[in-house]
């Protein structure tokens, strides 16, 4: 029996000898878009397993389901296997590599780039931590901007880098618009957390099935995307109806803004519990302090906006202020680097078998 | 009779009638499909139930965590069922496999309850799907369990914790006490702790004997030392051989089990299905000797993998070598090992261990018999070879074509045919008298209607339905009694 480092790394052949018997039973052939591509093949290299993995959500139900578990001699534990291969595919192919590993894996890079972002916004760009000055008087809506536009922009371009190089490893020919698009609908339903049949997953319920992961991830896929809606709409507001913030509460930016907020929040915090409950040992546990830190940094985030919003007039809205615009700056910066590639490499990985299907 | 039987000796000093703990109203001995069948049933009919499963959390369920459908009679369609598959057509399946050897009012009585049973099923949390890839020919007979059977097991057991029934794991039954036909108590031993266990009544659903292999070996012959076993360890059939020799009429053929050929590489237990082995039909299969012994091409495969389970238990050291070429590499599902690879037949034949010298010419032999015409692999083709003692009549192309690929072939104990003879409402009879209050489901009774040979699914709809029957049985007799 090879030995195994679900720790970290699992060699080539692991991967070959645990697909191996999977695709000689295909039980759970039904489950997943995962377990459906396996069938095409008969042996797997790197780039297939890469392939398969970004194709699993970390559902469970072929490990629960599986007769060749631990105890069993075959020892199979697909999630955890599919997990490391996942990451280690994010690993490879964003760079800086040393970047990604360091943000994938550890989580000291968070808690200095906060540190970092927090003497950017107060000692750099002088925004008073006491002051219940509105926003924009304690930084100006250009500093915002040029500090922001650049933040937002370089780390796509990141993943925009990524994702090619990716696309490319796994043999992804000139996408058509169709094959996005079922991407998208996929994502947009997490249709590969219905369980294949409508049941749920088992992630945190082991043995039952549960919609509760699906329910978190999209309330903070949605609380983060409205949110964003938020921004943007305040955006064009400024620039194009030149009506600058502040807006009252019965504003579009503002609704958008709270309610994402609240999404957000809820979703991030459910997701946590979801983990803590989960077994750590059907993930990639190396990086399993790092996911935590990640939706804890996307939590703070939506928390952070929120009590900006509840603190507004008083002292502490300085203080809120730049922890919030660092909290932000933070996850800006690790959106190529951290858990939440999983999104475009998603969105690669079902494109590329929309493709392989037709 | 087989001499093990016989030697059980009653062990009532061990146990003091009337003494001990009720356990339930109705106790259940096994923890695979069946059992749970009948736990549920039971419980859902209000009685008190306890359910006692021998292996541990990972290993329960007997030999159902590796079953993957259940065979149904449908008038119209029905789930992810299409079509029809009325219940003469799966009486007449089932007597072209038994060739006759079933209990014709049993037998029907399972394949008439069998679509309600799909019903029943579905609404206790098992989830179906469609045939699986490699398997359309049983799309319209066969409805697959998503996940497997193993997710059949856990979606019951959860039913069963909801219900509160007491589930006993690491449970070994040591002794039953019978008497005329009517069991006070089972000696038990609990996770190392010995305890008499009392209930009403007895649903006995343990199994076959298949992974006792000196009872296979007493059965079968040494030979069976050889033998792989795919299920579960478990099934040792001491509850079986209890209660036959506290007489309860046997039915089914002592020494016969459903063999298949297998990978002989696979586990000595548990393998399962990723241990089957489809190439033989575009193969030369060649025992120890390097010679053949049977037509590998006689029909698809899905009709013949059973007789290969016997065909080469016959064999000299129970084994036989299936050897294909490069061009049939990717006609079959793909093995759970890799195949042994060399670039020339000789060097094949060494990697596995077969006197090369013989091996040769038997194949050489065979490419000269080989004819020319239109090879299909999925269907009979007619490509016979000729002249030889035995020909292969379908798919026979010489192996010519590097590299070689070769398999070991073992056979593969599925289950075994022995069993205790029960009536419609699964009740064990005595002396052909109904007992008291102990009731048989799955493959300790399944004897009854599978006399010999195998029906793909068959097993789990026995189960299915014998195990609700005797559940129903049970809980009933509990209240009726309770209210006499």
């Amino acid at each position: 029996m090879p030995t195994v480092d679900y720790q970290l790394k699992i060699t080539h052949t692991e991967a070959e000898r645990q697909l191996g018997i999977c695709n000689s039973c295909r039980y759970c052939e039904g489950y997943c878009a995962a377990f459906q591509g396996l069938t095409r093949h008969r042996s797997f290299d790197v780039s297939t397993v890469s392939h398969l993995a970004n194709l699993c959500h970390n559902c469970r139900a072929c490990y629960y389901a599986c007769q060749y578990t631990a105890p069993h001699e075959f020892n199979l534990n697909i999630p955890a296997l599919l997990a490391n291969y996942r990451a280690q595919s994010w690993e490879e192919h964003i760079r800086p590599q040393v970047v990604t590993r360091a943000m994938q894996q550890r989580v000291w890079p968070y808690l200095l780039l906060l540190l970092i972002f927090i003497i950017v916004f107060s000692a750099g760009l002088g925004a008073p931590w006491l002051s219940d000055l509105p926003f924009y008087q304690s930084i100006s809506h250009n500093v915002m901007v040029a500090l922001f536009l650049p933040l937002f922009v370089l780390p796509l371009l990141a993943v925009a880098a990524g994702v090619r190089s990716y696309w490319k490893s796994i043999g992804g020919s000139k996408p058509r618009i169709s094959d996005i698009a079922q991407a998208f609908a996929s994502a947009a339903t997490l249709r590969q957390l219905s369980g294949g049949q409508g049941q749920g997953c088992n992630y945190e319920a082991t043995e039952r099935y549960s919609f509760a992961r699906r329910i978190a991830h999209q309330l903070t896929m949605y609380g983060f995307l409205v949110c964003f809606l938020s921004t943007s709409t305040a955006t064009l507001y400024h620039y194009i109806l030149d009506y600058p913030a502040p807006y009252p509460f019965f504003s579009v930016p503002k609704l958008l803004g709270v309610g994402g907020g609240i999404m957000l929040t809820v979703g991030c915090t459910l997701l946590l519990y979801l983990k803590r409950k989960a077994d750590p040992t059907l993930g990639s546990e190396k990086r399993t302090a790092a996911e935590y830190t990640f939706t804890s940094l996307l939590l703070l985030v939506g928390l952070s906006g929120l009590l900006l919003y509840w603190f507004k007039g008083s002292l502490l809205a300085g203080a809120m202020l730049i922890i919030h615009l660092a909290l932000v700056a933070v996850f800006f910066v690790a959106i190529p680097y951290s858990k939440m590639s999983h999104g475009f490499f998603r969105l690669a990985a079902l494109s590329r078998e929309a493709q392989l299907k037709s | 009779m087989l001499q093990s039987i016989k030697t059980i000796q009653p062990r009532d000093e061990l146990i003091t009638p009337g003494a001990g703990d009720f356990l339930a109203d109705v106790i259940v001995v096994g923890g695979g499909n069946a059992a749970l069948c009948a736990a549920i049933t039971a419980a859902e009919a209000g009685v008190s139930v306890a359910l006692l499963e021998r292996a541990p959390i990972p290993y329960r369920g007997g030999n159902s965590r590796h079953t993957r459908n259940f065979r149904c009679s449908h008038a119209d369609d029905l789930g992810v069922l299409s079509g029809t598959y009325d219940s003469d057509e799966f009486y007449q399946d089932l007597l072209r496999v038994t060739k006759g050897n079933t209990d014709e009012s049993l037998a029907k009585h399972v394949i008439s309850n069998a679509s309600d049973s799909y019903r029943w099923m579905a609404e206790h949390g098992v989830i179906f799907q469609p045939s699986l890839s490699g398997t359309l020919s049983l799309s319209r007979t066969n409805a697959f369990f998503l996940g497997g059977g193993k997710a059949l097991v856990n979606a019951y057991y959860q039913r069963c914790e909801d219900l509160g029934i007491k589930i006993y794991y690491n449970t070994t039954v040591l002794d039953l006490h019978i008497v005329d036909g009517k069991c006070d108590g089972i000696l038990a031993d609990i996770d190392g702790t010995q305890a008499y266990l009392r209930g009403g009544n007895y649903v006995i659903a343990s199994g076959g004997f298949e992974s006792d292999k000196d009872w296979l070996a007493e059965a079968w012959g040494e030979a069976a030392r050889n033998f792989l076993i795919r299920g579960t360890p478990y099934n040792r059939g001491e509850v079986l051989k209890q209660l036959i020799a506290y007489g309860a009429d046997a039915i089914g053929d002592p020494t016969q089990c459903h063999a298949v050929a297998i990978d002989g590489r696979a586990p000595e237990y548990d393998g399962g299905i990723v241990t089957r082995l489809d190439c033989v039909p575009f193969a030369v299969v060649l025992n120890k000797h390097g010679q053949r012994f049977y037509d590998e091409g006689e029909d698809v495969w899905p009709k013949r993998y059973a007789i290969w389970g016997r065909l080469v238990a016959a064999q000299p050291d129970q084994v036989a070598y299936a050897i294909i070429d490069e061009k049939s590499s990717d006609l079959f599902m793909p093995s759970v090992f890799p195949a042994v690879r060399a670039n020339t037949l000789h060097e094949l034949c060494q990697a596995l261990g077969l006197p090369a010298e013989q091996a040769l010419a038997t194949i050489e032999t065979f490419n000269k018999a080989c004819q020319s015409g239109d090879f299909h692999p999925t269907e009979l083709d007619g490509l016979t070879t000729q002249g030889l003692s035995p020909d292969k009549t379908n798919w026979a192309r010489p192996i010519d074509s590097g590299p070689f690929y070769g398999y070991e072939l073992r056979p593969g104990v599925t289950f075994t045919y022995l069993g205790v003879n029960v009536d419609k409402t699964a009740q064990i009879t005595f002396n052909g008298k109904p007992s008291v209050n102990l009731f048989a489901a799955g493959e300790i009774m399944a004897g009854n209607i599978l006399g010999e040979g195998y029906l793909a699914g068959f097993g789990m709809t026995i189960g299915t339905v014998f195990g609700r029957i005797a559940g129903h049985e049970a809980a009933q007799k509990t209240l009726q009694n309770a209210n006499s």
